[in-house]
C-alpha cells in the first residue's frame, strides 16, 4: 500500500528557475522534511516550466494552491516549518500584483487567469522524469484508443476535423500534411519533430521538452500509425541539454512500460523513436535544412517540391511537425474535434502558447486561446509595462515576423490577422517594446541575426541581407540618405519573392513592417539625423537644462569620461547681471562637453532634478 | 593500427603545442573515438553524432581529428570539414578554460545585452571569438538561450548569471575564477 501523502511540494524545475537556483530550495526543502520527520508525508516533486519565470524559483503547495515566488534556500526551510508544519502560509512570499495586492493563491494570479492550457497541460503540474504521472493526467490513453479503436483514416479525419495548424510558425493545417504523408507509397517513411527552436526570445518548445517529454513521444507514435511509418526522430538543438535529457529518459521509460518499441498494445504495430541533437544552426528548423542536417550534411535547404511528404529524410516519406504541433494531438484524440474547435477562433482553433518577454513586467510562458487580444496579453496577463513607460511595439515570431504598433494591440492574436498586419505569429515568441525602444535599431538586429544565420546557398538571402544590413547600418549611424527607405522596402520584397526558403523569404519582414509602421523613426534618423528612442549612439546627445539644474555636481561625478564640468564664468556672470539688490550669486550650473561625451546616458540616470535630456 | 594512431597522437600535439598535456599524459583520445566510430558507422546521417563526440574528447576538432572521423565513417575529408565549419557549435580551434556566452537573443537584446558583451570585450581585450590571453575565458555570442525572463543573460561555463548589467562584469569574473579555483582545491 503506497503512503498517505498529504502534501505535493511542487519545485518549478524550467530552465528559468533552474538559472535562479531552484535546486538548492529543493535540497533545502528536503533536509527540512527530514529534519521534521515528515518526508514520508510529503512529496517534493520537481516539474516543469510553471510558466511565471520572472518570480523564479517558484514552488507551489497542494491540496491548497499556494504559490510562492523567489524562494531562497533559507525560505524553504521556513515553508516547511510554517506551512507544512504548522498550517500557516509564508505570506511574505506570495507574488505581489500590480494592484500591490498579494495573490495567495494560483487561481487569483492574473497572470494565470486567463490562460487556457492544453498544450501546457502537464508542464508545471507532473514530474517530467515519471511516467506514471504522465499516465494519471491520461497519459498514453489517446495512443490505446488509436491503436486499439480507429483505422489510420480516422485518426488523419480527427486531426483534419480539429482544424489543428502547425504551430511552427506558417500555420499549414496538420491533418492535411499527415494525409499526405500517409497516401505515398513507400517500403519506409518516417515521423521527424522539429524541436529546432531557433527563435531569439521563443522558449515554449523548450518547456513541453523539459516538462511533459512523454506527450511528445505518444503524439509521435500516434503520428506513425496514421502515416504508416516505424521509425521517428527529435532533432533538438544542442543549446537545450536538459530537454535532451529529460527525453532520453522518456524515450527509455516508455520502453520498459510498453507505450513504445515491438507490437504496441498488441496491434502488430511497433514504432521507435531517436533522438538528433543539432549543432548550432539557425537555417536548420527549415525543414529541408533540418533534414540535411540529420543526414549528417551541412543544414542547407533545397527547393520544394518535393515536398517532405514525398521525399524526405533519406530520401523516403517523412512528416515533420513542430513539438508545440504535435503536443496538440494527444487532447485532440481524446476529446475530440468538436472539443478543440470550440477553442480559439473558427480559422484558428485551439490555443497558442507565447513567450512573453522583453519590456513587461510578468514575463514568461502564457497559453491562451487563439483570437485573444495583444491587450489582454500585454496589460492583464502580462501586467503592462514596466516603471510606468508606454508601449510602442510588440514584435511577434522573432526574426521571420514583424512589429505590431500600439494602434494595433486590439488584434486578435491568430494566425491571418497577423499575417494581414505585416508580422507573422511564427513560433510565439512576443517581445514587448518600450518607448525607449529604437525600431531601426531593432530592425537592425533582427537583420544582423538573419544575416549571420544565412546558409549563403541562394543569392537574394546571401547578398540580398546583405546590402540591406548595410543600408541600416548606414542610417543607425547617422549617415542615411534620402531614398534609403525606398531601397529597404524595393530590395525587401525581391529577397521575399525569390529566396530560397522560410529565412529568407521572412528576413525582410521585420525591416518592411517597421517602416509600414514607424516610417517616422527611419526619417528622423534619415532627415534629421535623430534617434527618437534614445539608442543609435551615433544620433543621441545629452544636455543639461540650466534652469533646473542646481548644481549639485552628481552628474560631473558620475560621468566616466569627465565631459562634464561647471559652466565657465557664470558665477561671475550671475552677479554682474543680478547683483542689484545685494543677492547672492546665483548656484553655478554644469554643461556637457559633447567632445568627450560616450553618450552612456549615466549623467541622466543619477540626476535628481530631471536637468539631463537626450536630444 | 596502433602506429597510425601514435602517428596521429604525435601530429596533433605537434600544432603549435596545442594540447594541453604537452604529451605527458598518455593519450588514448583516437582509441576512444574510434570506438566511437564503430558504434555510429553503420547508422546513416551519423556524422554529426561523431563529431559532437571528438569535440567532447578534444576540445575542439583540429585538422587531424577531422582526416580521422573522415577515414572511420568513409567519407571525403571536404565533407567534414563543411559540416565543421557550418555549425557554430564546432570549433576548429581550442578553447579557453570557461566559454563565456554572452545571449545575444531579442529579449537580452532589448535589455542591454550589447552593452554587456562590449564591457566583456573590453575587460578582456578579445573579440567575439577570441580567448584571452590567460587561456581561461573564451567569448562567445549566442542565440536565445531560453532564459528570457532573466534578460540580459550571461552563461559562464555552466553558472548562468542573470540580469547582468555591464558594470558587473568585472565582479562576476573575478566571482567566477574564485568560485571555480576554491572549487578545483577543494576536490
Amino acid at each position: 500500500m503506497s503512503p498517505f501523502i498529504r502534501a505535493h511540494i511542487l519545485v518549478c524545475s524550467g530552465a528559468g528557475c533552474v538559472s535562479s537556483g531552484c535546486h538548492g530550495v529543493y535540497d533545502s526543502l528536503m533536509r527540512a522534511l527530514e529534519e521534521e520527520g515528515i518526508l514520508g508525508e510529503v512529496k517534493v516533486i520537481k516539474t516543469g516550466c510553471i510558466g511565471s519565470c520572472d518570480l523564479g524559483p517558484t514552488v507551489l503547495i497542494y491540496p491548497d494552491g499556494t504559490f510562492y515566488q523567489k524562494v531562497t534556500p533559507e525560505d524553504a526551510k521556513e515553508i516547511v516549518e510554517e506551512h507544512i508544519v504548522k498550517g500557516r502560509p509564508v505570506a511574505r512570499l506570495f507574488p505581489r500584483q500590480a494592484e500591490g495586492e498579494p495573490a495567495e493563491n494560483i487561481s487569483s494570479l492574473n497572470f494565470f487567469k486567463k490562460q487556457v492550457k492544453v498544450v501546457l497541460r502537464n508542464c508545471g503540474v507532473i514530474d517530467p522524469e515519471n511516467i506514471y504521472e504522465y499516465v494519471a493526467r491520461d497519459g498514453y490513453e489517446a495512443l490505446a484508443r488509436v491503436l486499439t479503436d480507429m483505422t489510420p483514416k480516422d485518426v488523419i479525419d480527427t486531426i483534419k476535423q480539429s482544424g489543428l495548424r502547425g504551430r511552427g510558425g506558417a500555420g499549414f493545417p496538420t491533418g492535411l500534411k499527415w494525409e499526405f504523408a500517409q497516401r505515398v507509397h513507400a517500403d519506409e517513411k518516417y515521423v521527424v519533430c522539429n524541436a529546432d527552436e531557433g527563435d531569439p526570445g521563443a522558449f515554449m518548445d523548450r518547456s513541453v521538452l523539459e516538462g511533459d517529454p512523454h506527450s511528445i513521444v505518444e503524439a509521435m507514435t500516434i503520428a506513425g500509425y496514421a502515416i504508416g511509418a516505424n521509425q521517428g526522430y527529435i532533432y533538438v538543438r544542442a543549446e537545450y541539454p536538459l530537454a535532451v535529457s529529460r527525453l532520453t529518459h522518456a524515450i527509455e521509460e516508455a520502453h520498459e512500460f510498453g507505450v513504445l518499441g515491438e507490437n504496441l498494445f498488441g496491434s502488430g504495430f511497433s514504432f521507435d523513436l531517436d533522438i538528433r541533437v543539432g549543432a548550432g544552426a539557425f537555417v536548420c528548423g527549415e525543414e529541408t535544412a533540418l533534414l540535411a542536417s540529420m543526414e549528417g550534411k551541412r543544414g542547407m535547404p533545397r527547393p520544394r517540391p518535393p515536398f517532405p511528404a514525398n521525399e524526405g529524410l533519406f530520401r523516403k516519406p517523412t512528416l515533420i511537425n513542430n513539438v508545440e504541433t504535435y503536443a496538440n494531438i494527444a487532447p485532440i484524440i481524446l476529446k475530440g474535434p468538436d472539443w478543440f474547435r470550440s477553442i480559439g477562433t473558427e480559422k484558428s482553433p485551439g490555443t497558442k502558447v507565447f513567450a512573453l518577454a522583453g519590456k513587461i513586467n510578468n514575463t514568461g510562458l502564457v497559453e491562451v486561446p487563439m483570437g485573444t487580444t495583444l491587450r489582454e496579453i500585454v496589460y492583464e496577463i502580462g501586467g503592462g509595462i514596466p516603471g510606468g513607460k508606454a508601449f510602442k511595439a510588440a514584435q511577434t515570431g522573432g526574426p521571420s515576423g514583424g512589429c505590431i504598433p500600439e494602434s494595433l494591440l486590439d488584434i486578435s492574436m491568430e494566425y491571418d490577422t497577423l499575417t494581414k498586419a505585416g508580422a507573422m505569429m511564427g513560433s510565439g515568441g512576443l517581445i514587448i517594446m518600450d518607448e525607449d525602444t529604437c525600431m531601426v535599431d531593432i530592425a537592425k538586429f533582427f537583420l544582423q541575426f538573419t544575416q549571420d544565420e544565412s546558409c549563403g546557398k541562394c543569392v537574394p538571402c546571401r547578398e540580398g541581407t546583405k546590402v540591406m544590413l548595410d543600408i541600416l547600418t548606414r542610417i543607425t549611424e547617422g549617415k542615411g540618405q534620402a531614398g534609403d527607405i525606398q531601397t529597404l522596402e524595393a530590395l525587401g520584397k525581391t529577397i521575399k519573392n525569390t529566396a530560397l526558403c522560410g529565412l529568407g523569404q521572412t528576413a525582410p519582414n521585420p525591416v518592411l513592417s517597421s517602416i509600414r509602421y514607424f516610417r517616422n523613426e527611419y526619417e528622423a534618423h534619415i532627415d534629421e539625423k535623430r534617434c527618437p528612442g534614445g539608442v543609435c549612439k551615433d544620433l543621441v546627445g545629452y544636455e543639461i537644462d540650466a534652469e533646473k539644474c542646481r548644481g549639485c555636481s552628481l552628474c560631473a561625478k558620475a560621468c566616466p569620461t569627465q565631459a562634464i564640468h561647471p559652466v565657465a564664468g557664470e558665477a561671475a556672470l550671475a552677479e554682474a547681471s543680478g547683483g542689484e539688490g545685494g543677492h547672492k550669486p546665483k548656484r553655478r550650473t554644469y554643461e556637457i562637453d559633447n567632445s568627450k561625451c560616450q553618450k552612456c546616458g549615466e549623467c541622466m540616470s543619477v540626476c535628481r532634478f530631471d536637468a539631463v535630456s537626450r536630444r | 593500427m596502433a602506429s597510425e594512431v601514435v602517428a596521429k597522437r604525435s601530429k596533433l600535439e605537434s600544432v603549435g603545442g596545442e594540447c594541453k598535456c604537452h604529451g605527458k599524459l598518455p593519450d588514448d583520445r583516437f582509441d576512444k573515438l574510434r570506438d566511437v566510430i564503430d558504434e555510429y558507422k553503420d547508422k546513416p546521417g551519423s556524422l554529426i553524432p561523431v563529431l559532437h563526440e571528438a569535440q567532447q574528447l578534444f576540445g575542439c576538432l583540429p585538422e587531424d581529428v577531422q582526416e580521422f572521423v573522415a577515414k572511420g565513417l568513409g567519407v571525403p575529408e571536404s565533407e567534414v570539414y563543411g559540416v565543421a565549419t557550418f555549425y557554430s557549435l564546432f570549433s576548429l580551434k581550442p578553447k579557453g578554460k570557461w566559454t563565456i556566452s554572452v545571449c545575444l537573443g531579442t529579449a537580452c537584446y532589448v535589455k542591454g545585452a550589447a552593452d554587456c558583451l562590449e564591457a566583456l570585450k573590453k575587460e578582456l581585450g578579445i573579440d567575439i571569438g577570441g580567448t584571452s590571453e590567460d587561456g581561461l575565458f573564451t567569448l562567445e555570442g549566442v542565440r536565445c538561450v531560453g532564459a528570457c525572463a532573466l534578460a540580459p543573460v550571461v552563461v559562464i561555463g555552466d553558472t548562468v548569471y542573470a540580469k547582468v548589467k555591464p558594470e558587473d562584469i568585472k565582479r562576476i569574473l573575478a566571482e567566477h575564477v574564485e568560485a571555480h579555483s576554491t572549487e578545483a582545491h577543494a576536490s
